[in-house]
């Protein structure tokens, strides 16, 4: 579970980096409510990198770094009912 | 009467920070990881609030919209993508992992973290020496900020080196008496602060003009490809560029490669982790869109001066563009008081002690660390004086400069086999090479587009495992507390 976990992480946090910036927008002026549109995704795109950012650290913290981090993601449940009670304190 | 409304704010703002300093004060023990780190017991607001002042400096309010105003508003995708998401991963991948090691072995600086695994005051030294190299201009650019915003704030009543000169006398008391839960509860006021007064100004310059399509089409009519993505400013080699090395640097940047250890829990850490992005495009967006719309917007920005201020004096009364003057001031001051105490904790425990005086008692490692912050504020003042280079010039080289680092510490943090000559090599590698296109003309800036400092962190990656493959581990290095053991709670 650990390995594919942490090479899928990966390769969201390359994907999340790689379209902040919406390239293939390029050259494009169109303005949405006044605003350039390639901003409006800029700013969902921040939108939804805090949502991944949440996800991650409620089930997945600790992936790569913390050396008991295999026994802890075979039960991501459990790992975060534990987180949880930090939020309660 | 007007430049006394403005300084009354100013004033009454430095004295409202100085209250709370006093009120930290009175809670600090006196040993130096209180007054540097809180005894690392920072909860989410003032950890998200503190990092995110600190990050934001002179840079935000005044370069940042200039940027924007000069070139367009790309700069909000440039400085989202370099703060908001890569600096945010590194938070986890070099910060998570730093506040694990910091816990266990009651680590204070990157440097002790390294010398340690390394068993090496040599890199030790190294790396204190150039952070201290790089943090210098930083913290002269800050007064050269705070100096340059006060006499155009006051129309030349307060002279520039008087301004520099006060704010540095202020932040040297501040920081000496608060230390670092003191700067944190501040930077919490000043971020929030900051925050709420850029969207005001954004809706009262937009309520005057009649909204963000006027805005624009005013913008199009003067500039019309700012408003497309892309120009020949904005290349997709220097975005990238620039938004790599920069968020790279900044994990780097001492004040903000401190915080690292503060967190108070994991839970604080994940809390600020989830929340960052937003907070990112919450104060970017209004900032450098009202930069970028002040092109159109028919207002002469005099030479050498600042666009924020002048577009807030054109459309709002005196005592909101103070107000927003003062947060900038702010800003600024919370950048460089954070800078002045960790710039001070680098010379202390990584050069001062392990070289001259080995076995400090903990009241006297205080006491040293708040005279290196007067000796740090006091040296970075006279080199404002003399005002060397642009703002922005200065900031870039700083932030690429300590991106050198980031690669090579990555290597050591994640891969065993790093060994002692790896890791200084490609310290020394990459930094000669930043520093040779910086100040000689046999390395180039440029390589088909990308700026040396990103080349240059390629190079440190490379020497790093490549010195360290051809190499063997010291006897005495500790090669497995990076990995072994660690484990929150």
């Amino acid at each position: 579970m650990s390995r594919p976990a942490l090479w899928g992480w990966i390769v969201v946090a390359v994907g999340l980096s790689a379209l902040t910036i919406p390239w293939f927008l390029w050259g494009d002026a169109t303005l949405v409510a006044g605003i350039p549109l390639w901003l409006w995704w800029h700013v969902g795109w921040m939108g939804l990198a805090s949502l991944v950012f949440w996800l991650f650290a409620r089930r997945f913290w600790g992936i790569g770094i913390e050396s008991n981090g295999n026994s802890r993601d075979d039960s991501p449940g459990s790992a975060s009912r534990a987180d949880t009670g930090g939020e309660r304190r | 009467m007007t430049v006394a409304i403005q300084l009354g704010i100013i004033v009454g703002y430095l004295l409202l920070a100085l209250a709370i300093g006093l009120v930290a004060y009175r809670l600090t023990d006196r040993t130096a990881e209180d007054f540097y780190l809180a005894s690392r017991t920072v909860g989410t607001i003032v950890l998200l609030f503190t990092t995110f002042a600190t990050l934001l400096s002179a840079f935000t309010f005044f370069a940042g919209p200039n940027v924007a105003y000069q070139q367009g508003p790309e700069w909000v995708l440039v400085m989202g993508l370099m703060d908001g998401i890569i600096f945010a991963i590194l938070w986890y991948v070099i910060g998570y992992k730093q506040w694990l090691l910091g816990r266990q072995y009651e680590y204070v600086t990157l440097g002790e973290m390294l010398g340690d695994r390394f068993a090496s005051r040599r890199l030790r030294g190294l790396v204190a020496g150039i952070s201290l190299l790089w943090l210098f201009p930083y913290v002269m650019l800050q007064q050269v900020g705070a100096g340059t915003a006060l006499q155009a704030l006051t129309e030349g009543a307060v002279p520039y080196a008087v301004g520099a000169g006060l704010i540095t006398a202020f932040m040297i008391l501040y920081v000496v008496v608060a230390g670092f839960r003191g700067i944190a509860w501040t930077d919490t006021l000043q971020g929030a602060f900051m925050l709420v007064t850029t969207w005001i100004a954004l809706v009262w310059v937009l309520a005057a003009v009649g909204g963000p399509g006027a805005a624009s089409s005013a913008l199009e009519a003067e500039a019309a490809h700012h408003l497309a993505l892309g120009s020949d400013f904005y290349t997709v080699q220097w975005m990238l560029s620039t938004a790599i090395t920069i968020g790279f640097g900044v994990a780097m940047f001492p004040q903000v490669n401190q915080r690292f250890f503060a967190a108070g829990s994991k839970t604080v850490l994940k809390r600020s982790f989830a929340l960052w992005p937003i907070l990112c495009v919450l104060l970017f967006v209004p900032s450098f869109l009202l930069g970028a719309w002040a092109r159109g917007l028919d207002v002469a920005i005099p030479e050498g001066e600042n666009v924020l201020p002048v577009i807030l004096a054109e459309f709002t009364p005196v005592w909101f563009a103070a107000l927003v003057i003062a947060g900038a001031m702010a800003a600024m001051m919370s950048s460089s008081d954070s800078m002045l105490l960790s710039g001070s904790s680098y010379f202390t425990r990584d050069l001062y002690r392990p070289s001259v005086e080995a076995d400090l008692s903990e009241r006297r490692e205080d006491l040293l660390a708040r005279v290196g912050v007067v000796g740090f504020a006091t040296a970075a003042f006279l080199g404002s004086l003399l005002q060397p280079a642009t703002l922005f010039e200065l900031g870039d080289a700083a932030f690429s400069g300590f991106a050198q680092l980031a690669l090579p510490v990555m290597v050591a943090l994640y891969w065993r086999k790093t060994t002692r000559a790896g890791i200084t090599a490609g310290i020394l590698v990459s930094q000669t090479f930043y520093l040779s296109s910086l100040f000689t003309t046999v390395v180039p800036s440029a390589y088909a587009g990308w700026t040396a400092g990103l080349v240059g962190m390629g190079l440190g990656l490379v020497v790093t495992v490549g010195v360290s493959l051809l190499t063997t581990p010291a006897p005495d290095e500790r090669r497995a507390i990076y990995f072994d053991g660690l484990e929150a709670d």
